[in-house]
């Protein structure tokens, strides 16, 4: 089942067309694109849109609600959340991106090993693969945190290390449907290496997909560092995150709601954002994924 | 030939003593769509003889499976009977209660559908299924079970005990299509649709499962309405045949009438482009031309009109009824009253 | 059917080895000694060497591992370095809160999650089915652990309704102190499940074998329960198989706001105090119970449809 496209000389509309053209029959796809547009631009504007240092000690009262100086209210210490929820953001973007990152990176060097290789390879990959989604994502991210200690390192390396196994499989199989592919084999004997090959037709195909699935696991991304952050096994204070944000929150819950709202709302908005973001761009241009979860 | 104009195919075929199962009087039937009504079976008035075979025959596209679906109320959700009645009985087919229609299926009409491979219910076994169809019954379980036996081996299944056990998936298409002519004879229908059963099947087979079907409409003398667009196994089957063409019957009669004396010219043309009537080696397979027209916006006149040689100027301007040839044969053509150039 | 079930058995039990042999390796892969890192910087040369012994650590990798899993087979997992018992024991002690956290959780959001899917796709593009469709989602977008604090939030700390520490005496002190854990695991699994009873429902509807049977007569409620159902519930047993592993990540994140016992809390603080043998014991015992448990939702899929069984 070759997915292939060969290039054709009819004029294409652009991927920005495309993606506009879908959008404008899809209203929570809009809404998706939009809030995912608003968290970035906060995230990387965060340090010049901030009202105050997400570290400074405010002067007035602590556990403060929501007021015109202090737009989410301040916390236990007195620090401005609002400032802090920003920061926090930029952590999340950062984390996401990152781990994502690494993620793609690595499921495609396995997935491509495993699709190309030998067998045995292929096997053993394959139960690694098993074994890794055997591992609830925040215990494996616990081991991990009691071997080499809390840190925003860490919780990279463990949302990447678990997000590996989904990225790795759907390039193997992509790898393994165009390695017996005739024209595949053709081009070979014509003397093409395996890696051109690889470039040239595995990738192409696999990339967009790949984009989407990863666009929708940002949430959970997301999720499991603000969870690690929450039990003290993620990033380290002072770095805000929401999920230190909602740990302060949660150990003054009896004293005010403001902490934990200001740091769950980014969370659930991401998690929209994201989702409905993937999901039409999913419908958009390739239905078939629906199938591949 | 006589000009006489039939509004009824029952008349022509009370006249040759065959008394009608089921009446359908100018059906008609529309699909909607986004872009507009789809008026795909206009003003069909056809009679289901007892006892005997009909065959519906014509290209695809031109309704003979909606026809089908409608005479058992299974059309697609966005269809709509817009006009006329189905007279089984007392009870009328195109306006049924969805209690009635559960009282009817699987006990006076029974199906037989075109993919054998997914008609059956995969999760559950042959036996289980051949129980499900038989739950009015007020026989025991095991009188139930001898019973599906019994019809696996009128259906030539082998081995029939074991097979009760079998799952879907475990049997080749052709056993699977048996399988569910087993099950529809087995509710002993007074009439049984069958929609295209061999055309996923490959020759062999068909020739198999058309014996089958013989012989078994011979030994139970239910009346079979036979969906195809193959000639050759309708003129080996059937006892009528109706053609169709863009949603309505363009002529109906006899197998013997309508295979040995087309009227009409698209059944002309068709019986000349089956393939199994070429005679001599030819490089170039005869075709209709032209295309079949848009049923959203369907032309005054005949339907026809567009694609017929002998085409002329009251073609286009009115409808033609149907008329009368040979004993039972109807046509809906005006060469058939007397009009126009008669040339074969 | 048996042969099908003895084959997953077979692998499931493969995927626990290399899990173990993941985590040794990891242990060993990892900068820093284990024994350094549990007694602190003050600790003396000669006891960071005891504790290398007793924790097996000066031997070679291989033997190490040959070892563990010697061990595991008689079911020692290994000793509690700062107080002596033994693992095994100690997580023994916990599990039993955790379970049944899990499944409670499981089973009223799967009943529900079935119920309202199964009931949206029936009355697919009604208001019902909109308004069930808003809710999934919104369900779905709420971590676990937002949702737990949510829940105390407004159930314990607003309302004062219901309790939001501890496990609770006896059987319904139990049960109430469930009440609040369960729903914040729960419920954005109702959304799940719902949303894909609902997707695989309105796919098996309009399944040619639905219309055959339809074409017989069949009751409407034979058709949906055998028919439909059956098949459309299959990838929701799955999901919730693997699912299991999320609960689990739930059950940890749940049982520390609500102080409750159970592994995850164990976990928490083994891993805070740098508690080696009594992590690895316990995240080994996690693994092997979510293995079973993606066995078990396996089992019960080709036990729905013959055609799976043939898959290995």
């Amino acid at each position: 089942m070759s997915q292939v496209q060969t290039a054709v000389s009819l004029p294409q509309p652009t991927l920005l067309a495309r993606t506009l053209q879908g959008l404008a029959g899809n209203r929570t796809g809009t809404i998706g694109f939009f809030l995912v547009a608003l968290i970035l631009a906060a995230a990387i504007f965060a340090p010049w849109i901030s009202p105050y240092d997400p570290a400074a000690i405010m002067t007035g009262p602590r556990m403060a609600p929501p007021s015109f100086d202090h737009w989410l209210g301040t916390d236990h210490i007195g620090r401005d959340l609002f400032s802090r929820v920003l920061a926090g953001g930029q952590v999340a973007m950062l984390v996401a991106a990152a781990a994502l990152g690494a993620a793609l990176s690595l499921g495609l060097a396995l997935g491509l090993m495993a699709g190309l290789g030998p067998r045995w390879l292929d096997n053993l990959l394959l139960l690694l693969f098993d074994a890794l989604r055997s591992f609830p994502t925040i215990v494996f991210g616990l081991a991990v945190v009691a071997l080499v200690g809390p840190s925003l390192l860490t919780v990279i390396m463990v949302v990447a290390i678990t997000s590996v196994p989904i990225y790795a499989r759907i390039i193997r199989t992509q790898a393994q449907a165009l390695r017996n592919a005739e024209f595949v084999m053709a081009e070979r004997a014509m003397g093409a290496s395996l890696p051109r090959v690889l470039f040239v037709h595995v990738l192409p195909n696999v990339l967009g997909p790949l984009l989407i699935l990863a666009s929708m696991d940002v949430p959970l991304v997301i999720a499991t560092e603000a969870g690690l952050s929450f039990l003290g096994m993620g990033v380290r204070p002072p770095t805000p995150s929401w999920g230190v944000i909602l740990n302060d929150g949660y150990n003054f819950i009896r004293n005010s709601p403001w902490p934990v709202i200001a740091g769950s709302v980014p969370i659930v908005l991401v998690t929209l954002g994201f989702t409905f973001m993937g999901e039409a761009l999913r419908d958009i241009f390739d239905p078939r994924l629906q199938k591949a979860n | 030939m006589s000009e006489q104009k039939l509004m009824h195919s029952s008349d022509a075929m009370r006249g040759d003593g065959h008394v009608p199962l089921m009446r359908i009087e100018e059906l008609s039937v529309d699909f909607s769509t986004a872009r507009g009504p789809i008026h795909a079976l206009r003003h069909i008035s056809l009679d289901v003889a007892a006892g005997r075979i009909l065959g519906l025959v014509g290209e695809s596209g031109c309704g003979k499976s909606s026809l089908a679906y409608s005479l058992i109320g299974l059309l697609a959700g966005n269809a709509r009977i817009t006009h006329g009645v189905i007279r089984l009985g007392d009870d009328d087919l195109a306006h049924l209660s969805a209690g009635r229609w559960r009282a009817l299926r699987g006990k006076r009409i029974a199906m037989i559908f075109q993919d054998p491979m997914t008609s059956l219910n995969p999760v559950r076994t042959i036996g289980q299924q051949m129980m499900d169809i038989q739950y009015r019954e007020r026989i025991t379980r095991a009188e139930k079970r001898k019973l599906a036996v019994d019809f696996l081996a009128q259906v030539r299944i082998p081995d029939p005990e074991a097979r009760l056990d079998s799952y879907p998936h475990e049997l080749s298409g052709g056993m699977r299509q048996r399988v569910c002519i087993a099950m529809a004879l087995l509710t002993r229908p007074d009439l049984l649709i069958a929609d295209e059963p061999t055309t996923a099947l490959d020759a062999t087979l068909e020739v198999q499962i058309i014996h089958l079907l013989r012989d078994l409409q011979q030994q139970f003398g239910c009346s079979v309405i036979f969906v195809s667009h193959h000639l050759g196994t309708v003129a080996e089957l059937c006892d009528d045949v109706a053609v169709m063409y863009a949603g309505e019957v363009v002529e109906q009669g006899s197998v013997d009438e309508i295979f040995r004396q087309p009227a009409h010219p698209y059944t002309q043309a068709l019986l000349e482009c089956d393939p199994g009537s070429i005679r001599e080696a030819t490089r170039i397979l005869p075709t209709i031309p032209g295309s079949l027209p848009d049923l959203r916006q369907v032309p005054s006149g005949c339907i026809f009109q567009d694609r017929c040689p002998h085409v002329f100027e009251r073609c286009r301007r009115e409808h033609p009824g149907f008329y009368s040839g040979e004993r039972t044969q109807l046509t809906r053509c005006y060469r058939v009253a007397g009009e126009g150039e008669m040339t074969s | 059917m048996i042969y099908y079930a003895m084959q997953r058995f077979l692998l499931s039990v493969l995927i626990v080895i290399v899990a173990i042999s993941a985590l040794t390796l990891m242990l060993h892969v990892v900068p820093g000694d284990p024994a350094t890192m549990m007694l602190g910087a003050r600790a003396t040369p000669e006891l960071i060497e005891q504790t290398r012994v007793a924790m097996g650590l000066d031997q070679p990798l291989p033997v190490q591992i040959v070892t563990f899993f010697g061990r595991i087979l008689q079911g020692n997992l290994g000793t509690d370095v700062f107080t002596g018992r033994d693992v095994s024991d100690i997580v023994f002690e916990q599990l039993p809160y955790t379970l049944v956290l899990i499944a409670v959780s499981i089973l009223w959001s799967a009943t529900l999650g079935i119920v309202l899917g199964c009931y949206s796709a029936l009355r697919a593009g009604t208001w019902l089915d909109t308004l069930l469709g808003i809710l999934s989602v919104g369900t779905i977008s709420i971590p676990a652990f937002v949702m737990a604090l949510y829940a105390v939030l407004i159930f314990a700390v607003s309302l004062d309704w219901l309790p939001a520490i501890g496990a609770g005496q006896g059987f319904f002190g139990g049960a109430v102190h469930l009440i609040l854990p369960a729903f914040a695991i729960g419920i954005s699994w109702v959304g799940y499940v719902a949303r894909m009873v609902r997707a695989s429902m309105l796919e098996v509807m309009g399944a040619p074998h639905v219309r055959m049977a339809r074409s017989f007569g069949l009751t409407e409620a034979r058709i949906v329960r055998v028919y439909i159902l059956k098949i459309a519930v299959q990838p929701a047993v799955t999901l919730l198989g693997t699912g299991v592993a999320h609960l689990f990540s739930a059950a940890v994140f749940v049982e520390v706001i609500f102080a409750r016992p159970g592994i995850g809390a164990l976990i928490v603080s083994s891993v805070n105090e740098r508690n080696y043998p009594v992590v690895l014991g316990a995240v080994l015992v996690t693994t092997a119970i979510i293995v079973l448990a993606t066995l078990v939702s396996d089992l019960v899929v080709a036990l729905l449809d013959p055609r799976q069984r043939e898959a290995l």
